[in-house]
């Protein structure tokens, strides 16, 4: 085969391939939804975080707003220490209550944010005071089972 | 005594394994010390790259299109009991970027591109080409080895990115266009559900790898290719089998590196 012909096939080929690639990451994946514009951390303790994972989302009214970048367990309160990086558009008065929540009964969990009335806002590396931690099934179910023993009483 | 002479086999049954590792392992850092002159002329590799993966093409397609229309056919059978249509997305991309579609492509490229590449060398081992070219002073590993290497090397992961992406694709057309699962939710769960980093990239890495292995493989074995006959097509067959397990067997250290669940 002619050497421009030959040349022309593997462009073709690497091209078709990248485009795979670019199909891959923006239309299956979700490059196209990671943040390009600047964010904040913010912090908060949680008694139990449940089944909370990194990069699961920070919704505020639904809206995807940010991700958890990291937990780790605070060896002094024994309690969840999470940190979020939020969209740096979005701020939050410093009362903002914080809970782990589940999408759907058996979904994947997230933290919500729901904005409170304070005129002052958080700020960068701020630490959320107000959290609410994940429901554990078991728990409630404890809850439950007690309950009904006492009404039985 | 049979006893003895079944031990003395195993025995030299694993020493030759081993020294055949070790030779390849050899060959190996042999190609990647002589691979100037693949890219200083780089119409080699071009040359190379069109017989590897121009020619690999139509059959990685097709094949990734019937890989996703079946993912996305089973996928729909087992989620429909449990109510959850609209995870079909998240089923079958992830399904075919973390595994199907880099270990697919890899076996497809290893019987495809991979025999043929120790056919090859091995005809050309014995009809003494290879001889010749030692005899006129030129590399036969810089000038014939190293650009089908590298040809491999980057054919492979863009091989294994259009299996995926054309797999995707046959899982939309039959879940959302035939079945009828609800367009926004398929793409949408997909989007949420597969990282680029954790997801894609880490597929495509371990295309590379793959990559790697099918054609160190291949071309080891035509260039240590008896030169008969018989010899030739007795590493090609070996070629195929051996490429096939190492695939499976490297996915397993890599699937157990990469996705611990963390």
């Amino acid at each position: 085969m002619e050497r421009t012909a030959l040349d022309l096939w593997v462009g073709a080929f690497v091209l078709a391939g990248m485009a795979a690639l670019a199909i891959l990451a923006f239309k299956v994946g979700n490059l196209s939804s990671y943040n390009v514009s600047e964010s904040y951390q913010l912090k908060a303790n949680f008694t139990n975080i449940g089944g909370l994972k990194p990069t699961a989302g920070v919704r505020s009214a639904g809206v995807l707003i940010g991700r958890v970048t990291e937990i780790k367990l605070d060896a002094d309160r024994y309690e969840a220490e999470v940190t979020m990086s939020i969209d740096k558009r979005y701020q939050f008065p410093k009362d903002t209550l914080i809970s782990i929540l589940t999408s759907g009964l058996l979904g994947e969990q997230y933290i919500g944010l729901k904005p409170g009335a304070d005129d002052e806002m958080l700020k960068d590396k701020d630490v959320i005071k107000q959290s609410r931690s994940a429901m554990v099934l078991e728990d409630l179910i404890g809850q439950f089972v007690a309950g009904k023993a006492e009404s039985a009483h | 005594m049979p006893l003895i002479r079944s031990m003395r086999n195993i025995g030299h049954r694993t020493v030759d394994t081993i020294w055949r590792v070790g030779f390849a392992a050899r060959f190996f850092v042999l190609i990647l010390l002589n691979s100037g002159m693949s890219f200083r002329r780089f119409h080699l590799t071009v040359k190379e790259l069109f017989f590897t993966g121009v020619m690999s093409l139509i059959i990685i397609l097709v094949a990734g299109l019937f890989v996703g229309v079946v993912l996305g056919l089973q996928g729909y059978e087992t989620l429909k009991s449990y109510g959850s249509e609209s995870a079909l997305g998240t089923l079958v991309a992830l399904s075919l970027v973390r595994e199907l579609g880099p270990v697919l492509a890899a076996l497809l490229f290893a019987s495809r591109a991979g025999s043929a590449m120790t056919a090859e060398i091995g005809l050309m081992k014995a009809t003494e080409q290879i001889a010749a070219m030692e005899m006129m002073a030129v590399n036969p590993i810089a000038r014939v080895v190293a650009p089908r290497f590298w040809a491999g090397v980057i054919s492979m992961p863009l091989l294994a990115a259009m299996f995926s992406a054309v797999g995707v694709f046959g899982g939309y057309l039959v879940g959302v266009v035939f079945i009828g699962v609800d367009e926004g939710s398929f793409w949408s769960q997909m989007q949420s559900s597969v990282d680029f980093q954790h997801d894609i990239m880490n597929g495509v890495l371990k295309s590379f790898v793959f990559g790697i292995a099918v054609t160190v493989i291949s071309l080891f074995e035509g260039f240590d290719a008896p030169p008969t006959a018989e010899g030739v097509s007795g590493a090609t067959t070996r070629t195929v089998v051996q490429s096939s397990v190492v695939v499976l067997l490297l996915d397993v250290v890599l699937t157990a590196i990469m996705f611990r669940g963390i």
